[in-house]
């Protein structure tokens, strides 16, 4: 079932194509974990939003990589391992990037000089969501 | 091409120089999956945005007041089910059946062209009722992170037409498979970028 | 423009007559010195009908060569255009005391520090090294040219479009005033409403656009197009720092391009992002930039930390101590960078947690450099030292960086940065460690690889007067600004009280003079050489160097190597040397090019006159101009056949013409 066609010569690093079986597993896997997320927040089914969205979100992740490896054929062979390299050091720097903004900001934001009321209209920040 | 062994007192040309021009390696779509990844850092800084900034409402309206859920539920049906349809004209592809293979990029495009048409409808809505992207942060935020995936897969759909044009004229040659593997990786990886979408944008913004 | 009629307004968008600085003397002397520079320039190159040969050789150039030596011409003209706004700021504050306010007012000040950073980084430093890297790096692996040769040229287009603005903000409007980050709230309409900010948005973005491009292409050449048997561990140290600095690159400019294009939104479409009501939040641009701003910089010092590794063991005539640790501090450089962002703003008040978080984390990044450092040393230690031009402007750098870096350190003491934040301490330990660290790399480059380059060796004495005047003058320009922060005087002042201050800015002012000479020298030292250059002509080695670019003629032809090289072992032309190697002066074969192309200057000019639209709110220019750079990409797409072959024949004439001998010239026994 594997095609087996690539562009050209290079010496044994062609991308992966995919299999009739691959996208139709990943898109069954996709559709599942798609299905219920909307369900976890449309049906209200836990009573507190914070794990749903803990739950929400763990379960996006989950997803990507069901789409990063049965969509996007990342493994560790092709191009030589460079790809999964690059999205290793991607991904790495990504959490870094997105994690400590995230506590610099909260932390900033606690330090902030305490609101009037008056000004509430315009600049109601409650710091980011958790 | 000579594979002597090497001792020191050995130098025969071919020990330091390939007589015959070394195979070509290709580096397209390595160079493409790097761009996807520079790609993944314009989405970090604006995921980023919206987790500071997403629930700055300044007493306007909240996720919970404008996010259309059912609308997204069909429109992550759309976008997914074009990734999938984009996965058949890759397999059709590699057989070379190019009709075949035209016919399932054409199903991808239009279900990217749904996506992208039902996504301009609702922030045509929202900005008629006085939540566009200038009334809060949190709406800015909102219509950018979404906006520019919305933009990303504009010309996704346009570079799909390109392709289409060019594979009808050209045929599948080595340059067109290699530009829609490109293109393949670039489709999968937006409904990558969506799954974060409207699981932190729409879901959780509800919640938030 | 009340009076002006729709259809004016519509055409010219915000610009009219009232953009010109008329009133501004300086910038009307400036405009004229440059139009006869320009027209000069321009009469020249028409009169001895060089545009063919312009276009046809350079312009359209997809040789990763000739791209390069664009590059470093670009960023030496930019170098005079940002040490004129230094020395211009030197003078303002070495006179502006009690009633004196100095012939600049802060309007126009404040421009010319945005101006000067910008320039100087962005199109100076990041053009310096991306020539470098572009020169160099293919052929020290063994290559024929980068991966994406198309994608070279239009990266170096984009640049230069974004080099243009800059220069057109000069003439046309005025220019940024919120400093070379842009931060908000200056950098927001309210405060900004003029289009200086916006001739820095569009700048950065399409210089940025290039750059990322730039980074993609290195890391897939280094890849994917090693010659045989060269495994990584065997790839030369500047290689390495090349394929690093590339990584950062494309992991890091995505944010500088989203972060500008989110202030774009809340100055062009009012959103909300970092204005200081509906929720919008400063301190969110802050850190974003940083989070740019710091990689960045390393990105700027990481190749020349290459530069060193390959002048030092070739000048001490050993291999480079410690390949491994440097390979390994250079990968730990790289990762660390990306943990340090905050120390820009310890000061911005997010506690002690994050604080010291990031102090620790800035002081073991410091690590690294210094393992670096001791190799190079060691590398020299019962070496035979030959103290050439490069050499010199190395043993500068380690002395003058490594101060730098010290102060640097001192600077990560979070506490101790509440005193010295934006002070005069943190601008002179910046310019410590990019004039100790960069500019000297360049120079020493620039003096090893020139002579590859061109086939004959830059002038000697000239070197060298440019190198102590350097030297010297950094100390005499910065010294004093050490101790002006320790005292506690902030950056970016154009006018002072404190009478007591002012003969420290005297001296700074003095010191940039001595810069100043030191940019003149170069210029001199590049224009004897050329006149003389007949008898400084060398070979294809006339350093008896180590790395493979040295086994070629100088110049190299266009191809680079008749046969690809294999590669046995590290510093592979000091093992070819060693083991007699010859190339066969027979045998030739027909060698796969790629063509040159217009495409990348239409899709860049298009591009620069996108941004200008975008400047000046002349709406239908954008949209034409946008459609056009779409449109010119596509139809590039539509051409198949981008490359040729060079007959066997023609190399093989090549190679008996160009005299290709295997014994250096101008080599110390």
């Amino acid at each position: 079932m594997s095609s087996t066609t690539t562009a050209g010569h290079d010496g044994g690093m062609h991308a992966h194509h995919g299999s009739l079986r691959g996208y139709l597993t990943g898109f069954a896997l996709a559709i599942i974990l798609t299905i219920i997320p909307f369900w976890l927040v449309m049906g209200h089914v836990i009573a507190s939003p914070a794990v749903t969205i803990f739950v929400v979100l763990a379960l996006a992740v989950v997803q990507i990589m069901v789409h990063v490896i049965y969509f996007l054929h990342l493994d560790f062979r092709s191009e030589g391992g460079w790809n999964m390299m690059a999205f290793i050091f991607t991904a790495v720097l990504v959490i870094i990037v997105l994690g400590a903004s995230i506590w610099v900001m909260f932390e900033e934001n606690a330090n902030m000089m305490p609101m009037m009321s008056s000004q509430s209209m315009h600049q109601s920040y409650s710091g980011p969501s958790r | 091409m000579n594979t002597t062994t090497l001792n020191t007192a050995h130098s025969a040309p071919a020990d330091f120089y390939c007589l015959k021009e070394p195979q070509a390696h290709n580096g397209t779509l390595l160079g493409f999956w790097l761009y996807l990844m520079s790609d993944c850092f314009i989405f970090a800084a604006l995921f980023t945005c919206y987790a500071v900034l997403g629930a700055n409402y300044a007493g306007g309206p909240t996720g919970a007041e404008v996010l259309d859920l059912p609308g997204l539920a069909v429109n992550t049906a759309l976008l997914l089910v074009s990734s999938v349809t984009f996965g058949f004209a890759m397999l059709q592809m590699a057989r070379e059946n190019k009709t075949a293979m035209l016919c399932w990029l054409a199903v991808a495009g239009l279900l990217a062209a749904g996506f992208v048409g039902l996504e301009i409808r609702e922030f045509i809505g929202m900005i008629a009722e006085g939540a566009g992207p200038d009334r809060s942060a949190f709406l800015s935020s909102f219509f950018t992170l979404v906006g520019t995936h919305g933009l990303h897969v504009t010309v996704g759909i346009l570079w799909l037409g390109v392709l289409m044009v060019q594979t009808i004229r050209y045929g599948i040659n080595e340059a067109n498979v290699r530009r829609l593997q490109c293109l393949s990786m670039f489709w999968h990886f937006l409904d990558l970028v969506w799954v974060g979408v409207f699981s932190y944008v729409y879901l959780a913004g509800v919640l938030r | 423009m009340p009076d002006r009629s729709a259809f004016w307004n519509f055409l010219l968008g915000r610009l009219s007559l009232d953009s010109l600085p008329l009133h501004n003397t300086i910038v009307v002397y400036t405009f004229f010195v440059v139009a006869a520079i320009g027209l000069c320039l321009l009469g020249f190159i028409t009169k001895k009908r060089y545009w063919g040969y312009l276009w046809k050789e350079w312009f359209t150039t997809v040789d990763h060569k000739k791209l390069g030596i664009m590059y470093m011409i670009l960023g030496t003209v930019m170098l005079v255009r940002g040490f004129s706004d230094a020395i211009m700021m030197r003078a303002q504050q070495a006179v502006a005391f009690g009633s004196n306010m100095g012939y600049l007012p802060p309007h126009h000040f404040d421009q010319i520090f945005t101006a000067h950073g910008s320039i100087m980084i962005f199109f100076v430093a990041m053009a310096y090294i991306v020539g470098l890297m572009n020169y160099v790096m293919p052929q020290q692996i063994g290559a024929r040219d980068v991966a994406f040769p198309f994608l070279n040229n239009l990266s170096f287009w984009f640049t230069f479009g974004g080099v243009v603005l800059f220069m057109i903000s000069l003439f046309v409007g005025d220019f940024s005033t919120a400093g070379w980050l842009g931060y908000p709230p200056v950098s927001e309409l309210q405060q900004s409403p003029g289009p200086g900010v916006d001739y820095y948005i569009w700048g950065l973005q399409l210089s940025g656009v290039g750059t990322l491009l730039t980074g993609i292409n290195f890391v897939a050449t280094i890849i994917k197009m090693r010659a045989p048997g060269m495994t990584m561990m065997k790839m030369p140290v500047f290689s390495w720092t090349t394929l690093c600095t590339s990584g950062l690159i494309i992991a890091t400019f995505p944010i500088l391009t989203a972060t500008l294009f989110l202030l774009t939104l809340d100055r062009y479409l009012g959103t909300h992002f970092f204005t200081a009501g509906f929720g919008g939040n400063v301190m969110m641009y802050i850190n974003l930039i940083w989070v740019w701003g710091h990689p960045e910089v390393y990105i700027l010092i990481l190749p020349i930390f290459g530069v060193y590794s390959e002048i030092v063991p070739t000048f001490s005539g050993k291999p480079l101590f410690g390949y491994a640790s440097m390979v390994y501090a250079t990968i730990a450089i790289m990762i660390l960078s990306y943990l340090v962002w905050l120390h820009h703003f310890f000061t911005m008040g997010s506690g002690p947690s994050v604080n010291s978080f990031f102090s620790l984390t800035t002081m073991i990044i410091s690590i690294p450099t210094g393992v670096k450092i001791f190799n190079w040393l060691f590398t020299m230690y019962r070496g035979r030292v030959r103290f050439t031009v490069p050499m010199l402007w190395t043993m500068g750098f380690l002395f003058t960086f490594t101060i730098g870096g010290m102060t640097g350190v001192m600077l990560s003491v979070a506490p101790a940065d509440f005193l010295l934040h934006n002070s005069l301490f943190l601008v002179a330990h910046f310019h410590n460690v990019i004039i100790g660290g960069v500019v000297f790399g360049v120079f020493a480059a620039v003096n090893y690889w020139f002579p590859k380059a061109f086939g004959f060796k830059l002038d000697e004495f000239w070197g060298k007067m440019t190198f102590w005047l350097w030297q010297i003058g950094f100390w005499v320009a910065f010294g004093p600004l050490y101790v002006l922060g320790l005292m506690g005087v902030t950056r970016r002042l154009s006018h002072f009280t404190d009478p007591s201050l002012q003969p420290w800015f005297i001296v700074a002012a003095f010191g940039a003079l001595l810069i100043g000479l030191g940019i003149v020298t170069f210029i001199v030292q590049i224009y004897v050489s050329i006149r003389r250059r007949d008898a400084y002509a060398v070979g294809g080695d006339p350093w008896d160097a180590r790395t493979l670019e040295w086994s070629s003629t100088s110049p190299p032809p266009a191809y680079n190597f008749a046969f690809i090289p294999r590669v046995h072992e590290r510093d592979a032309w000091t093992d070819m040397k060693a083991r007699g190697a010859r190339q066969p002066m027979e045998g030739f074969h027909a060698i796969h090019m790629p063509k040159n192309t217009a495409a990348g200057v239409v899709i860049g000019a298009l591009a620069c006159i996108f941004g200008f639209a975008m400047v000046w709110y002349i709406w239908w220019l954008a949209v034409v101009s946008f459609v056009g750079v779409v449109g010119a990409a596509i139809v590039h797409t539509f051409n198949y056949h981008r490359d040729y072959h060079i007959p066997a024949d023609e190399v093989s004439r090549v190679e008996r013409a160009g005299g290709w001998e295997p014994e250096t010239e101008g080599a110390a026994a």
